[in-house]
């Protein structure tokens, strides 16, 4: 059994790189072990690799799973009622959606992560939130989505809690201007996703002319770049409007998988994207998934110490990215800070396939 | 669309979506009325020969070996060839046909529209949408070759029309009421979406439907062989060379032999093929991705399969215990096989479905093959043909007759 207790001792950005490694080895190898024995399909992946996990000097070793593979399995090392809730995200491109399978601890896990990588950054005292999204997302408290996830992991760093958008997704001027009124010269937490912030908030601010002063504001934002990279709006100019339209500068974006919840990867005020000691970056090679150099671009996985209740502790995204550097970020948070370049494009094949069916 | 006079014309406007290669545009009502010829018409045999010509003169032809091909295809010598296995003199063409290319290998629609000429038929052909250099040269060489035989017998240049079009039900809609025979290149779900628009009742129908091809290798040949090279790169003509994502292409590596046999004789194969692949080949972080989920939901499923991993992401290969019919489930382009090893084809009974099209083989014997599907009824498996031939393109393709299937007969019997 895993200590998590001791596990979650340590502050976020504590252990440089042999001190991190050798953390992460020890809990990780012990997952795949947990796995291997509670999840058949996962132990049958294993033995397909074949793979002896008394072997492994380093999790870098441990056999990945490419992240859609939760969208057409049922993957879960807990009984099935065990489960708390299920996590469904959309996710990489496709109609089908990952199906994560959480148990109470698993749950309470990611909560207690997520606390120490966020406070890292906002304290650890309670600010009034805003939430940049509509309260309708947490409609259905059963089956979550990854926002209202996302939303729900969030608010334990906030207090009298305010929903900036209607159901129907328009900004809620007349309560913005209330909540504002209200914690006045206080400073404030805003939380929200990247498209819908772009989309529905700073838009609308533009729009009605309409400028709250949020001087005092420090937004957490995450979700991705997809969309926004669809309409060539980069992170300079996602800021920059920021600014523009409520005067907040404290912006920081946040990577993640809704495969991994809890483990988020947060920016720093260098712009830079850091994992914490309780989870990790590698970027592999396409060729042959060997490790890439520093500064080399590849496929990323993501390393995590939390899933334990279904086999997603290290998983092969289809992102790509690059590591930027090790232990030695000016932000002085410690392990590797990286960048995300994006998803992976669709291959154009040769051969009779089916592409002609996308709609005739 | 518009209705008049009972005839159903496609609007100006539809018209405007159609981009055409050849001629600069048409009356598909105009080929429909065109009388049918016979099968292997002369004059039909005579523009084939013209237009074969043409490629084979061609400079910039030269540069595309799959045009090429086609050329040679198309020569009168090649067609006599064919045309012998077609004795009856009573079999003239049905009409109209209607053909919509796959839209991934440039070259196929110019076999689907020679086969239909010389079937006797006019065909409209769709291309695809993606704009091949390749079509752009059969159309202008179409134009060379309608102009040189205009003042023929038969204008066979009014017989052909080479266009695309978007995602345009309208037009798919108004062709497949006006054709007599729809041939349908790509997949099931292409087909799923084709049939959409209906047919006449009396129009028939051809479709590729997604299919699953298999290798057979003898394991003592592979060992004796010694051109590995020239094995190797058949090998990939069958498969890397269409991203291995042809219906033709080989997923399933059958071998046959001792164990220890079948051991070095795949070490030998696979490092033959690996050697060739090196600067020929390289694949994409997507399609690493997809290979290696591939295998691990084949795994997760699949008892005993083991994974060989020692040509990286360029080669994947999932070791059988047994062979199941579930593998037909697990396919993925870009160089994903399964291989199973046994002294005898025994094995294949318990896996083979009507979904099995091409068998290539080497080491191995054809007739033995072929008696072997026979004799014991096997449903699937339309095509046993050497390893490197399994794209080679002849008149009876994934069961089909073309030449029979795109004409009739007129039954004459008895006399007064």
């Amino acid at each position: 059994m895993i200590d998590y207790e001791k596990c979650l001792e340590n502050p976020p950005y504590s252990l440089g790189k042999e001190e991190k490694e050798a953390f992460l080895t020890k809990y990780l190898l012990e997952l795949t072990k947990h796995h291997k024995e509670s999840c058949r399909p996962y132990e049958k992946i294993l033995e397909a690799e074949n793979v002896n996990l008394n072997n492994v000097c380093s999790y870098e070793e441990l056999p990945f799973l490419p992240v859609r593979m939760f969208k057409d399995m049922e993957l879960r090392s807990i009984e099935e009622e065990e489960i708390k809730k299920t996590i469904t995200s959309s996710g990489t491109t496709g109609q089908q959606v990952s199906r994560i399978y959480l148990d109470q601890k698993t749950s309470m896990l990611q909560t207690k992560t997520l606390t120490k990588i966020v406070g890292d950054f906002l304290g650890n005292k309670r600010l009034p939130m805003l939430i940049l999204d509509s309260s309708a997302v947490l409609k259905d408290r059963k089956m979550f989505s990854a926002r209202g996830a996302g939303i729900l992991g969030f608010s334990i760093f906030g207090r009298d809690k305010m929903y900036a958008l209607n159901e129907n997704m328009e900004l809620d001027l007349e309560g913005l201007q209330m909540f504002l009124e209200k914690h006045k010269g206080e400073k404030i937490f805003l939380f929200g996703f990247t498209f819908m912030i772009w989309q529905y908030f700073c838009s609308e601010l533009e729009r009605t002319g309409f400028h709250p002063d949020l001087s005092k504001g420090v937004l957490i934002h995450g979700g991705g770049w997809k969309k926004l990279d669809s309409f060539h709006i980069s992170s300079k100019a996602f800021k920059e409007k920021l600014r523009q339209v409520c005067g907040i500068s404290e912006v920081y974006d946040y990577y993640g998988m809704a495969e991994q919840t809890g483990t988020i990867y947060m920016e720093c005020e260098y712009g830079h994207l850091h994992a914490s000691i309780f989870s990790d970056i590698l970027i592999r090679r396409p060729g042959d998934f060997s490790l890439a150099s520093i500064g080399e671009e590849g496929l990323i996985e993501t390393v995590s110490v939390l899933p334990w209740s279904y086999p997603g502790h290290l998983l092969l995204t289809e992102d790509e990215g690059v590591i930027l550097g090790e232990d030695d970020c000016p932000c002085k948070r410690k392990g590797k800070y990286f960048k995300v370049k994006g998803r992976i494009r669709n291959a154009e094949l040769r051969g009779c396939s089916d592409t002609y069916a996308e709609g005739i | 669309m518009q209705n008049s006079g009972g005839a159903v014309i496609l609007m100006q406007k539809e018209y405007d979506d159609i981009r055409f290669y050849y001629p600069e545009t048409c009356c598909f009502e105009e080929m429909a009325e065109l009388p049918a010829l016979d099968i292997f018409d002369e004059g039909v045999c005579s523009f084939l020969d013209k237009l074969s010509d043409l490629i084979r003169h061609d400079k910039e032809c030269r540069n595309y070996p799959d045009v090429l091909t086609f050329g040679f295809f198309c020569r009168r010598a090649h067609i006599e060839q064919l045309k012998k296995n077609y004795s009856e003199k009573n079999r003239l063409g049905r009409g109209l046909t209607f053909h919509i290319a796959p839209s991934n290998v440039a070259i196929n629609f110019a076999y689907s529209m020679a086969a239909a000429l010389l079937a006797g038929n006019p065909c409209a052909v769709r291309v695809s949408e993606k704009d091949f250099a390749q079509t752009h040269m059969i159309g202008r060489l179409l134009r060379e070759a309608s102009k040189e035989t205009k003042n023929q017998e038969r204008d066979i240049g009014r017989y052909i029309a080479l266009f695309t079009y978007g995602k345009k039900r309208e037009i798919t809609d108004h062709l497949s009421k006006l054709c007599a025979v729809r041939v349908i290149w790509g997949g099931d779900q292409t087909i799923g979406e084709i049939r959409k628009s209906p047919l006449r009742p009396r129009s028939s129908e051809i479709t590729f439907a997604d299919r699953y091809s298999l290798c057979v290798l003898g394991a003592r040949t592979v060992l004796a062989e010694k051109r590995m090279d020239r094995l190797a790169g058949d090998f990939y003509n069958d498969t890397y060379l269409f991203d291995q994502n042809a219906c033709s292409s080989p997923r399933l590596i059958y071998w046959i032999g001792e164990a220890d046999e079948i051991k070095a004789a795949k070490e030998r194969f696979w490092s033959a093929v690996s050697d060739f692949l090196k600067d020929k080949y390289q694949v994409g972080p997507k399609v690493a991705v997809d290979k290696l989920m591939t295998e691990y939901k084949a795994a997760a499923v699949i008892p005993g399969i083991k994974f060989e991993r020692k040509s990286a992401n360029l080669i994947n290969r999932m070791e059988l215990m047994e062979l199941v019919p579930e593998i037909a489930g697990f396919t993925c382009p870009g160089g994903s096989f399964f291989e199973y090893g046994d002294v005898n084809f025994n094995a294949l009974r318990s896996v083979v479905t009507e979904k099995f099209q091409t068998l290539s083989y080497y080491g191995a014997d054809k007739e033995e093959l072929i008696s072997f599907i026979k004799t014991n009824g096997i449903s699937g498996i339309d095509r046993v043909v050497p390893v490197g031939h399994t794209a080679d393109f002849s008149l009876i393709w994934d069961g089909y007759d073309l030449i029979r299937t795109m004409s009739r007969i007129v039954d004459g019997f008895g006399q007064y």
